[in-house]
């Protein structure tokens, strides 16, 4: 039973990558403190340490099967600091697409496999869109299920051509890609995306890609949706049913490294959003507090570069293997909604006025989908097939360096340190451990426990149908969090 | 009427990329490939709706021994760290090791499946000091043992299954199940390692698009080029087990085709390998890992012959990250150097 000064421990938690569990205080009605753990801890950044730097690339992907891509882009990017090349232009294209099959796929998976079939709960079962959701999106069994596993095998089909596999690939390099893509295989690459894109406009959307990246405004979307009945608009009238614009509100600070690097720039901007406004991002300032993780308590807070928390089972302020990284000592949320906001998208702008929120958590993946996809078919179009696609300059014996890049879930991170061709340190900030980060030491919660802060409890509930929401719409990958 | 076979799904030490892969599953979906099969998911992780405590239930009563159990599905390592307490993962919402959680469910399935190589062997989890104590199932690296001992059989009287790969390709994981669940997987599907034989029957080396350069010892000298990569770039395929060049992943790609070499990730150890991943280990000029039953006298008289005998075309294009040099049919080449007898 909920009542006065209840706590109740939510997990295992599914349909999220990992491991988690919510602990929550509650009162009546209301989540009043939420406390976020990580209970699975396997230590990659101890394991890196002493090997040749070039085998990061075979270890850092399988730090995550969900965004194996991300992490080699990270890891090539940090290499690439110790090395002279730059990336060719081809190369890069290469890279991008790739690393945009990634973070798509997880879009679209987290939308049909992980968000979606929390509204086929039982109860629900009386409100009137219920019987439409429950046929559609149901776990396992739902009609959407097996429509968009298909639908996701062949976009992943593009991973075959480019990248060799997926997950693990190992085509990324510090230099491009090691694999060059012929005249035949262009139209191939396209034509994959072209089917994809034909999947989002019929059913996902029911619209063309270009029609819903162009929407700039909540009304805007709400015009859009009403009378639709393809699943994006479908979640739209279930989201407004439910108010979950007024869920698992965040503190409106986000962060982005910035998506898909250009020849001129990103695609999506580099920056910092804080309550309405961009700022150029200071990656000096960003440091990790353990000070309620389950890390020997040295005295840190120099920065991935230089701290490298050893595991320690003893501390008593502890409750996740979890660290809490904040950008100058603040905490900010990562993830598609902050790119967007970074980026200056008009549509989540509006609609993250009043801070994060599930709603526009779910509508910023949702444009994302349409707004890279149409990016693809611009990149593999500019591949000059004749041109190198990757730069073999040997990378120096020693140095340091960062490589940031932005996984679906937002701002990744590695940290290296090399000498006489063996790696020193290894410091990995992923997005989840953003968003899923535990109290840092002066007490202050990080983006989820924020979230959860007010969030309602249905009479009788023991594991609130609330708390799955807010806690989804983050997409939390927690392998990646604490890898 | 017989009830569905029942299979339960575990995640620890790993990185959830097999399970992911599976999800990549064509020609059926994975959804469609298991109720073909009549499978039943009691819960899986990323796939079930149930979570908390209805899903700490049904483990529960799988553990209990209250609900039958056919198929137990172990992805990750088993984390036995700290100090063998296996604090490195509990079981969330419990306080509860994993290691204990899939101990005893373990004991109560009739087929005990580790899935990828964390779960046969330790995989990558166990890589460096494996300071967080990362075994297998069935083997800690090439020792038998594991968490469940060298004795263990399942309730059908077989040791784990090890569908070993890192990650597995999905119908690796499809087709044993669709095997046991037809009644007709046994001691006869396995190599010596516990891995189903359907795929560890191959080497990775066979239908490899380089086997041509390996013929001649073309090679590759940089990641990208098109020659062979065992030479120069640490290539393992003529020792690793899987049909990975048979059998396409991702519709049409393999790593080979990926201008990488094979890491040998279906065998136990291969996170250490004890070189740079992408670099040959050879004794003065001779590759230390020569390909499997090859004696090394042998390799090096055909690798000599075979050098001296190189097409030019292999020659042209083995270092380079595209043809250069295209076959030609030579009628075409005669045909076109006798004018006056074509029609016009
Ligand atoms: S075997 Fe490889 S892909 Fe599978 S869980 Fe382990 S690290 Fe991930
Ligand atoms: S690259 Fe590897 S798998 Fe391919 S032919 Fe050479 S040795 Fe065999």
């Amino acid at each position: 039973m909920s009542g006065e000064g209840t706590r109740l421990i939510m997990g295992p938690f599914n349909r999220v990558e990992g491991d988690l569990e919510v602990r929550l205080d509650t009162s009546l009605d209301t989540v009043v403190s939420a406390e976020v753990s990580s209970p699975l801890y396997r230590g990659f950044e101890r394991m890196l340490v002493g090997k040749p730097v070039h085998d990061a690339l075979v270890y850092a992907p399988r730090i995550c099967g969900i965004c194996s891509v991300s992490q080699s882009v990270a890891a090539a990017r940090a290499l690439a600091k110790l090395s002279p090349a730059a990336l060719p232009e081809a190369g890069a294209h290469a890279v991008n697409l790739v690393h945009a099959v990634e973070n798509l796929a997880d879009h679209f998976t987290h939308f049909h496999l992980f968000f979606m079939p929390d509204f086929a709960r039982e109860v629900y079962a009386a409100e009137p869109w219920y019987e439409g959701i429950a046929a559609r999106f149901r776990a396992i069994t739902g009609s959407a299920v097996r429509e968009a596993l298909q639908a996701r095998a062949s976009w992943m089909e593009i991973m075959g051509l480019l990248a060799g596999k997926w997950p693990h690939t190992l085509s990324i390099q510090p230099g491009g890609s090691t694999r060059a893509i012929s005249r035949p295989e262009k139209v191939q690459v396209l034509t994959l995306i072209r089917r994809f894109r034909q999947y989002l406009e019929a059913t996902l959307f029911g619209d063309s890609l270009e029609a819903v990246g162009e929407l700039a405004s909540a009304e805007a979307l709400h015009a859009w949706s009403e009378g639709r009945s393809s699943d994006f608009a479908q979640f739209l009238q279930v989201a407004r049913a439910l108010e979950l614009d007024r869920l698992g509100r965040t503190r409106n600070a986000h962060m982005s490294f910035g998506a898909y690097e250009l020849g001129t720039g990103h695609l999506f901007a580099q920056g910092v959003w804080v309550a309405g406004a961009v700022q150029p991002l200071e990656t000096a300032s960003i440091a990790e507090d353990v000070s309620h993780a389950w890390y020997a308590q040295g005295p840190g807070a120099k920065g991935p570069l230089r701290d490298a928390p050893v595991p320690d089972v003893q501390n008593e302020d502890a409750y996740s293997w979890c660290k809490a990284p904040r950008l100058g000592g603040q905490v900010v949320e990562v993830g598609a909604l902050s790119r967007l906001l970074v980026e200056g998208h008009p549509l989540a702008l509006d609609m993250a006025r009043k801070g994060g929120n599930v709603t526009a958590r779910i509508v910023a993946r949702m444009l994302e989908l349409a707004l890279v996809v149409p990016a693809m078919e611009t990149w593999i179009s500019a591949i000059d097939p004749e041109a190198p696609f990757i730069d073999h300059s040997a990378l120096a014996p020693a140095g340091e360096g960062a490589g940031l890049t932005e996984a679906a879930r937002g701002s990744l991170g590695h940290w290296l340190r090399a000498d006489a061709g063996r790696i020193d340190h290894y410091q990995i900030i992923a997005p989840t451990t953003w968003n899923f980060s535990p109290r840092d030491k002066r007490g202050v919660p990080g983006p989820l426990e924020q979230a959860l802060e007010g969030t309602p409890i249905r009479p009788g509930e023991e594991e609130p149908v609330a708390v799955q929401h807010v806690v989804r719409s983050f997409d939390p990958c927690m392998v990646c969090t604490v890898h | 009427m017989t009830r569905p076979v029942r299979l339960l799904w575990l995640q620890s030490g790993g990185c959830g990329g097999c399970t992911l892969s599976l999800l990549g599953a064509q020609g059926p979906d994975l959804v469609s490939a298991l109720e073909l099969a009549g499978v039943e998911i009691v819960w899986h992780p990323s796939l079930s709706a149930a979570s908390g405590r209805e899903a700490r239930a049904r483990i529960e009563a799988v553990a209990s021994g209250e609900e039958p159990l056919d198929i137990f599905c172990l992805e990750g390592s088993v984390m036995t760290g700290p100090d063998g307490t296996g604090l490195f993962h509990r079981m969330a919402g419990t306080d509860e090791a994993m290691m204990r959680v899939i101990e005893r469910v373990a004991v109560r399935a009739d087929y005990v499946l580790a899935v990828g190589s964390c779960a046969a062997f330790g995989g990558i989890t166990a890589a460096g000091g494996n300071e967080v104590g990362a075994v297998g199932l069935a083997y800690d690296g090439r020792q038998a043992g594991g968490l469940l001992g060298p004795e263990f059989r399942s309730g059908k009287g077989l040791p784990v299954i090890n569908i070993a790969g890192c990650p597995i390709h999905p119908d690796w994981f499809t087709q044993t199940v669709q095997q046991i669940a037809a009644g007709v997987f046994d001691e006869r599907d396995i190599d010596e390692w516990q891995r189903p034989l359907a795929y560890t029957g191959h080497l990775v080396h066979h239908g490899c698009a380089r086997n041509e350069f390996y013929e001649f010892k073309a090679s590759a000298e940089n990641l990208c080029d098109m020659g062979c990569m065992m030479e120069h770039l640490g290539c393992k395929g003529t020792q690793a087990r899987a049909d990975c060049n048979i059998r396409a992943w991702n519709g049409s790609g393999s790593c080979l085709d990926g201008n990488y070499p094979c890491i040998n990730c279906t065998a136990p150890g291969f996170e250490e390998p004890g070189h740079e991943f992408t670099q040959t280990p050879k004794i003065s000029g001779i590759p230390v890992g020569l390909p499997t039953d090859m004696p090394k006298a042998w390799f090096v008289a055909l690798a000599s012959l075979s050098k001296a005998a190189t097409p030019a075309r292999l020659k042209d294009n083995a270092a380079r990250d595209r043809m250069v040099t295209l076959p030609r049919d030579k009628a075409r080449d005669a045909a076109a150097a006798k004018p006056g007898k074509g029609k016009r």
